[in-house]
């Protein structure tokens, strides 16, 4: 029995690895805005909000859709999908109040603990199929349908009958019986639980009575080492049994993290949505593009983060750049390039982890991994330079880095001068993007911008930040070339004029 | 072809095959620190006396070299090695059987060491079949035991050993535990609770779980209780518990004294094989050196320290290796430089590696050709003795002389910092005297010293010279080379060494 409401055929695997550079887009991307909005306090809904969008890079157009259709029954009928929830953690509390922790060392201990856990999880089970049963109509995604069908196939009336029936047979009322063979210096091995032939309720006469030989030890009431052989035999004897029933306990338990841990993901879903909407932001389910495919179209794709942090809403941009592979971005400082950046790559995350984007509309290509390169504050524990700190990042990227792939650099190669950069990122990017990889570059660097600009070609596009006449900064990213400021020049003259 | 040591053809190819007394020069050479690293993990087997005992013959040597190249086919060692592990368990299981308090224990401890003992014995003597063995011990072992396993002796062993350990494994017996009650009767065909219960929960099974079972204490000893449940299972089984106890009483003398002789000395033979694997992992070669009795022009190329090498390979540091050679008169290597230069070690490794080839075991290096001596001579410094000047002198000047007393012209003499005590005037006359005595001896031998004027005695002396490092002479590189003592020790040019550094570091940038 499993959840399977993140992927159709497959459990959810929190502790899968996270790609190399995840660090990295959590801090460029500020992600954990982005998480514990989605948590709202709760660790656990971070984590698994951290695991799923991070894990996200490598996603495919089914696992989208599939999730896509899920999160809108969740957003329907959020109020049952809460129940469940809540009642997959009740099931969990279950275990814990239960921990024996060390003292469970005694196969008896543990044979005991799992039939009460077990009861305990039947009971929860039983609160499961009956949700199953009274809201299936409503949904209708197919991660859902097939989840309340197993629920409904699998939990029968006469499968909980079975499973009271083993519980009751486990307290051996009658003593347990037990064979076992001859080992090395002929002591008892294989000691093994046997279930007494024939159902007759009389089996212990049946044994006493049986033609063949029987021979009996009784244990005095002084024999204590006597006593204690007995009860070590006992436990050799349920051992086996012991160790079946703590498992079986434990992949019910497993069963029901899981479930918690696939919901978390659509509750933080839910705490986003809410959010976002008290803000009055748009969101709108996006269109995912194959991966062979150049798309990227999308309308009022705002920061999500940083809508979140500031607590409203944003300006959000338009662009339409289906077939471009390269996208320079240029212009004013404080004029809104980083922001833009980041509401891309938050957007291309959003959309491969199966979420809503924060967009009027948005569609894009996916990738098969996502990159930032950014320019990083002095680190001052390193000592190799600032070029060959980033020019290293670089390196690592490359080494990992696949054809449809995406990188957003943020004003990298920028700690040299600007001849010397410009020749820097020049290569780079002409080689990423002869690869197929998809690079969006914010930039100052007037040389770089201008020579690609120049080469007019069809699957480049340069935006600049708009900036009015009079200085104004609207925060709003348009399609322009680079332009060079004069203000170099300008100091220049407006010094040397005045000596002559 | 009879069988007689895996360690030694016939009687009268070493004065002993085992001397429980180490030479007088182990210590001095750091012989005794290399024997006890070799058998550190074979404590069991007490090999040591086998390290100590010199061959006396050229074809006794070889015939360990036979062995030991035969070893270094891996399926025969393989098989050596499991016969090993079962001879072990044999004794393992004997002393159970001793230690045991219960007859019945006693009787199935005792049969279970007699079926690994046949089957080891067969098992040996089917894989020697397979191999296509030259070595004149092992070819004389393996015939040996192809006879011993086809004698009618061993066939009832073991196929009475075979029968009663099958009706044995053969039984079950069912517990009724209830209350404080045990009933112990014949198995019924019962099923197992387990598989009902986990079909139950079949349906929840996700992977991988932990493991809630019990390891319970494996006591060797029964205790009362589980006496009486088995002295009942005798009573459900009477047979097999009767030819149990007849198969001890006829069996109790069953193993052969030539195999287990084998199993302990072939134990010289690896024990020293996985020491040296590991420094040979490092980098550091072994040979079988060439052996001669009456010729001595010896050589070595690129032989070691043994026991120094072993201590830098465990810390991780390189060894540095030497090569010496004495060609036609000459007898004696002088050894001067400066100090902490390596020349001790250069002299202890001299004295090493014609001790390993005289008890037929591969020795440090590319390639050796050696001497076969009578008896090895050391005269180091002991550091211990803080007498007065003139006692210490008059101490060694004893020592020595009792040396020459002994030794002969197939004598080995190790001289280490002789007369350090004495003024030089002193040192430079004793020191000529003295070397000219071992060279009238026309003993071979090598001496450390500060005085470079016995390093040119004459024709039968040869001068070697510790080196440092041409650009900085503080730092020694431990080589010692053939030169003449001329105080300058900038001989070697390690050039290329450091152009090795460069395009080293050059390959790191470029990754």
């Amino acid at each position: 029995m499993k959840a399977h409401l993140l992927f159709k055929d497959k459990d959810f695997d929190i502790q899968h690895e996270l790609p190399p550079n995840a660090d990295d887009l959590i801090k460029d991307l500020e992600l954990t805005t982005l998480f514990s909005a989605m948590a709202q306090g709760d660790k656990f809904l971070s984590r698994v909000a951290n695991g799923v969008i991070l894990q996200s890079v490598e996603s495919d157009l089914a696992t989208i859709h599939y999730r896509q259709a899920v999160l809108n029954d969740c957003l329907n009928n959020s109020a049952v999908v809460n129940e469940i929830y809540n009642l997959s953690g009740a099931a969990l509390e279950c275990e814990k109040k239960m921990y024996f922790g060390l003292f469970s060392q005694h196969p008896e201990t543990i044979l005991h603990r799992s039939m009460t856990l077990i009861e305990d999880l039947a009971g929860s089970l039983k609160k499961l199929k009956k949700i199953a049963d009274q809201h299936k109509k409503l949904f209708n995604s197919d991660g859902f349908v097939a989840f309340f069908d197993m629920l409904q196939k699998e939990l029968t009336d006469e499968y909980f009958a079975s499973v009271q029936a083993r519980l009751k047979e486990l307290k051996f009322r009658n003593g347990i019986l037990v064979s076992a063979q001859l080992g090395d210096g002929n002591k008892g091995i294989n000691y093994t639980l046997r279930k007494p032939n024939g159902e007759n309720q009389h089996w212990v006469k049946h044994f006493v009575k049986s033609l063949l030989p029987v021979y009996t030890i009784f244990i005095s009431d002084r024999d204590e080492s006597g006593a204690r052989a007995l009860w070590e035999l006992r436990d050799r004897g349920i051992n086996m049994i012991a160790n079946v029933l703590a498992q079986s306990s434990d992949h019910i338990l497993s069963f029901f993290t899981l479930l918690r841990t696939e919901l978390a993901f659509y509750v933080g879903c839910m705490n986003l949505h809410d959010h976002l909407l008290q803000m009055d932001e748009p969101i709108c389910f996006p269109s995912p593009a194959a991966e062979e495919e150049v798309v990227l179209n999308f309308r009022e794709l705002f920061d999500v983060c940083l809508a979140l942090s500031q607590g409203k809403k944003v300006v959000g941009n338009n662009l339409a750049a289906d077939q471009k592979i390269l996208g320079v971005i240029t212009g004013a400082n404080q004029g809104g390039k980083s922001i833009f950046l980041r509401s891309l790559g938050l957007g291309q995350l959003m959309m491969q982890s199966g979420m809503f984007v924060s967009a009027e509309a948005f569609s894009a290509n996916l990738c098969n991994r996502l990159y930032t390169h950014y320019k990083r504050e002095e680190d001052t524990s390193m000592k190799s330079g600032k070029l060959d700190e980033e020019l290293s990042r670089m390196n690592e990227i490359v080494n990992q880095i696949q054809p449809n792939a995406m990188v957003l650099f943020n004003e990298s190669f920028a700690a040299t001068n600007e001849r010397e950069g410009s020749e820097i990122a020049r290569q780079i990017v002409n080689a990423l993007t002869e690869k197929g990889i998809k690079v969006f570059f914010v930039t100052h660097l007037y040389e770089f911008a201008r020579h690609e600009f120049e080469k007019s070609l069809p699957n480049a596009i340069f935006l600049r930040a708009e900036r009015k006449q009079n200085s104004e900064r609207t925060f709003k990213i348009i399609e322009g070339g680079p332009l060079q400021t004069s203000f170099g020049e300008d100091v220049y003259h407006s010094i040397f004029n005045h000596e002559i | 072809m009879t069988f007689y040591s895996i360690l030694i053809e016939e009687p009268g190819h070493a004065q002993a095959i085992e001397s429980p007394e180490a030479p007088a020069y182990f210590t001095d050479l750091n012989l005794d620190q290399i024997v006890d690293a070799i058998i550190a993990s074979k404590a069991e087997y007490d090999l040591k006396p086998f390290y100590h005992s010199s061959l006396t013959s050229v074809s006794a040597i070889q015939y360990r070299h036979e062995v030991f190249r035969e070893l270094e086919n891996e399926v025969l060692l393989n098989s050596i090695k499991n016969f090993a592990q079962k001879m072990r368990n044999i004794r393992d299981f004997l002393a159970h059987a001793k230690k045991a308090y219960y007859i019945l224990q006693k009787e199935k401890w005792f049969l279970d060491a007699v079926s690994i003992y046949c089957t080891a014995s067969i098992q040996l003597r089917d894989d020697l079949a397979e191999i296509n063995l030259i070595s004149r011990g092992f070819l004389a072992f393996r015939d040996y035991l192809t006879n011993y396993t086809k004698s009618e002796h061993f066939i009832h062993l073991r196929e009475e050993n075979e029968k009663i350990k099958n009706d044995l494994a053969s039984i079950q017996y069912c517990l009724l535990i209830r209350g404080n009650s045990i009933r112990v009767r014949k198995y019924e065909d019962e099923i197992d609770y387990s598989v009902v219960v986990d079909r139950t929960f079949e349906k929840f099974k996700q992977g991988a779980v932990k493991d809630y079972q019990i390891t319970f204490p494996n006591w060797l000893e029964m205790n009362h209780v589980e006496e009486k449940i088995l002295g009942y299972v005798s009573q459900l089984f009477p047979e097999t518990f009767a030819d149990l106890e007849n198969f001890c009483k006829q069996y109790s003398e069953f193993q052969d004294t030539a195999i287990g002789n084998f199993d302990r000395e072939i134990q010289f033979y690896i024990a020293y094989m996985e020491f040296i694997h590991k420094l040979k992992t490092a980098g550091l070669k072994f040979c079988y050196p060439k052996i001669s009795s009456n010729h001595k022009d010896i050589q070595s190329s690129e032989s070691f320290d043994v026991a120094l090498a072993n201590k830098l390979v465990n810390d991780k540091m390189p060894t540095i290796c030497n090569d010496f050679y004495l060609n036609g008169e000459e007898r004696i290597i002088v050894v001067t430089g400066p100090n902490q230069g390596g020349k001790t070690t250069f002299a202890r490794a001299f004295g090493q590696i014609h001790h390993l080839a005289s008890i037929g075991v591969p020795v440090p290096g590319r390639k050796a050709k050696l001497f076969l001596f009578d008896h090895i001579f050391t005269h180091f410094e002991k550091e211990e003795t803080i007498k007065n000047q003139r006692g210490k002198l008059e101490d060694d000047l004893i020592r020595i002389h009792k040396i020459l007393e002994q030794a002969t012209a197939k004598s080995i003499i190790i001289m280490n910092e002789i007369f350090n005590s004495t003024t030089i005037q002193d040192a430079v006359y004793l020191g000529k005297e003295i070397l000219e005595k071992i060279l009238r001896i026309d003993a071979l031998g090598i001496c450390v010293t500060f005085i470079d004027e016995l390093s040119s005695l004459n024709e039968k002396t040869v001068s070697m010279v510790s080196t440092v490092m041409p650009d900085n002479p503080t730092l020694r590189t431990f080589r010692i080379i053939r030169k003449p003592a001329d105080g300058l020790s900038y001989a070697i040019s390690i050039a290329d060494k450091y152009h090795l550094t460069y395009a080293s570091l050059k390959e790191r940038i470029e990754s």
